[in-house]
């Protein structure tokens, strides 16, 4: 790669906060570094992992308002979480997971484990697990 | 506390870390140099091992045995350090820091707070400096962001502490020791060394320019086996593979092109050179991989199909064992007339 064919493929997918470090040769051959702000493809398949992503989200959406799962699965999904990796950052067994996964026992969850919850999905104590809308 | 620290950016973390670690102790290495020694350019194609029920498709070497190697092979004395209690590793950082002691820490991007969105994944391998304490939060060195970053002190325990695959548990190095002198040479023939071993010696159908010729078969099949959106899928998997996570593929042909191109100086051998630009046409030849998958995943045109983008591995894959095996030839040269 040439040095002026580093592409600057701009798809706001690093939002301005930093750019990538390219490497490419020079008109003498020689390697020198150049920043991009984004490559096409990099774009492509960075879109495509996210609209997978919203897909099961909206899924887990609907299932939580039909009553087959509590909100917790929506937040499961929504933070690409499956139960072990839930169970681990909130620091709860999976076979507990699993039970709050289910509306009727999430009902009766004490203040303790709702906001060891909160705490895996990085929310702050005052926000509402229940909302799963927006 | 803040440390005198200088920021250095980098294509790949792993690099950078260990590449402004070093240069604060007064050894001056560059990214690509590091990336050579420490073997980077690494291939697999697993289909037994899935990530996210996809077939995984590594186009680096396991996250730290860059940094391991690179060490190991400079004689620089490192101490890690894994903890159970989050509470204790921050104490340990905040020793580190209060003897200006520049610490790395392993970490999860995916409550990293200053990182742009798009890119946090539950991906645990990221590397980040702590290079000082001010106000209750720490100022961060990371190699992939421009200038300095800072965290809380919540924030930070939690990356340290994130969880899934590879979970870092809190790991932090920083440098012990440095050797008086470092013979650069024997470490360079090293790298190269391992990186022929990996890449074209290793026996099986999965690693190195063998596994390339053995993903060709398996994409070229991938429209027949799969629908058009599973299809698209794996496709989009190796591509993200390739080039995101850490800058793999067609990033790390042009990063060790330039570790070649440095070496030929070194080592005084103008078939370095040689090999080097060969490296950068194949890194080009990558780009076109990922171009061409980008097109089919949006389907733009009918130009690309599976077909052309298999023999476009098959070629990639012929090309570098030949670069593999003249660099064989090299180091095996040189290395007798090491002392």
């Amino acid at each position: 790669m040439k040095e002026n064919q580093v592409p600057q493929d701009d798809a706001n997918m690093l939002e301005g906060k930093t750019r990538d470090l390219q490497y490419a040769v020079d008109e003498h051959g020689k390697y020198t570094v150049v920043k991009s702000v984004g490559w096409e493809p990099k774009n492509i398949v960075l879109q495509q992992t996210w609209e997978d992503i919203h897909k099961r989200m909206n899924h887990a959406r609907k299932l939580v308002k039909k009553g087959r799962y509590s909100p917790l699965y929506y937040h499961m999904k929504k933070h690409m979480m499956n139960k072990r990796m839930l169970g681990k950052y909130a620091g709860i067994s999976v076979f507990r997971v699993w039970l709050h996964l289910k509306p009727k026992k999430y009902a009766k969850l004490n203040e303790k484990y709702i906001q060891k919850y909160k705490y895996a999905f990085n929310m702050k104590p005052e926000e509402d697990l229940n909302y799963v809308d927006a | 506390m803040k440390i005198d620290y200088e920021h250095k950016m980098a294509a790949h973390c792993e690099n950078g870390a260990i590449m402004s670690l070093l240069n604060h102790y007064g050894i001056k290495l560059s990214e690509a140099m590091i990336f050579g020694i420490g073997s980077g350019i690494y291939f697999s194609h697993l289909p037994f091992i899935k990530l996210n029920g996809l077939p995984l498709t590594s186009f680096r070497p396991w996250p730290g045995s860059i940094f391991k190697r690179t060490s190991r092979a400079l004689g620089i004395d490192i101490e890690v350090n894994k903890f159970r209690d989050p509470v204790k590793a921050m104490e340990a950082l905040d020793r580190n820091i209060e003897k200006g002691i520049p610490t790395g820490m392993v970490v999860g991007v995916f409550y990293l707070d200053y990182f742009p969105a798009p890119y946090r994944f539950h991906f645990n391998a990221h590397n980040i400096i702590a290079t000082g304490k001010e106000s209750g939060y720490y100022i961060i060195s990371d190699p992939i962001m421009e200038s300095f970053e800072r965290l809380s002190y919540d924030n930070l325990k939690k990356v340290r502490f994130a969880q899934g695959l590879q979970a870092p548990r809190g790991k932090m190095y920083f440098i012990r020791s440095i050797p008086r002198d470092i013979d650069i040479k024997v470490a360079i023939i090293k790298g190269i060394k391992r990186t022929v071993r990996e890449m074209v010696v290793l026996p099986g159908p999965y690693i190195g320019v063998q596994g390339i010729k053995y993903l060709s078969k398996k994409v070229r099949k991938y429209p027949k086996r799969f629908s058009p959106g599973v299809a698209m899928k794996r496709l989009g998997q190796i591509v993200r593979m390739q080039e995101e996570i850490g800058t793999g593929g067609a990033g790390f042909r042009f990063l060790f092109a330039a570790f070649l191109q440095e070496s030929a100086a070194l080592l005084e051998n103008p078939k370095l050179n040689e090999l080097s630009s060969q490296m950068t046409g194949i890194g080009d030849m990558w780009r076109d991989f990922a171009v061409q998958a980008g097109r089919i995943i949006k389907e733009r045109n009918e130009m690309e199909t599976y077909d052309t983008i298999a023999d476009l591995l098959i070629e990639i894959s012929e090309k570098e064992k030949k670069v593999y095996q003249e660099l064989a030839d090299i180091v095996r040269n040189a290395s007798t007339h090491q002392p």
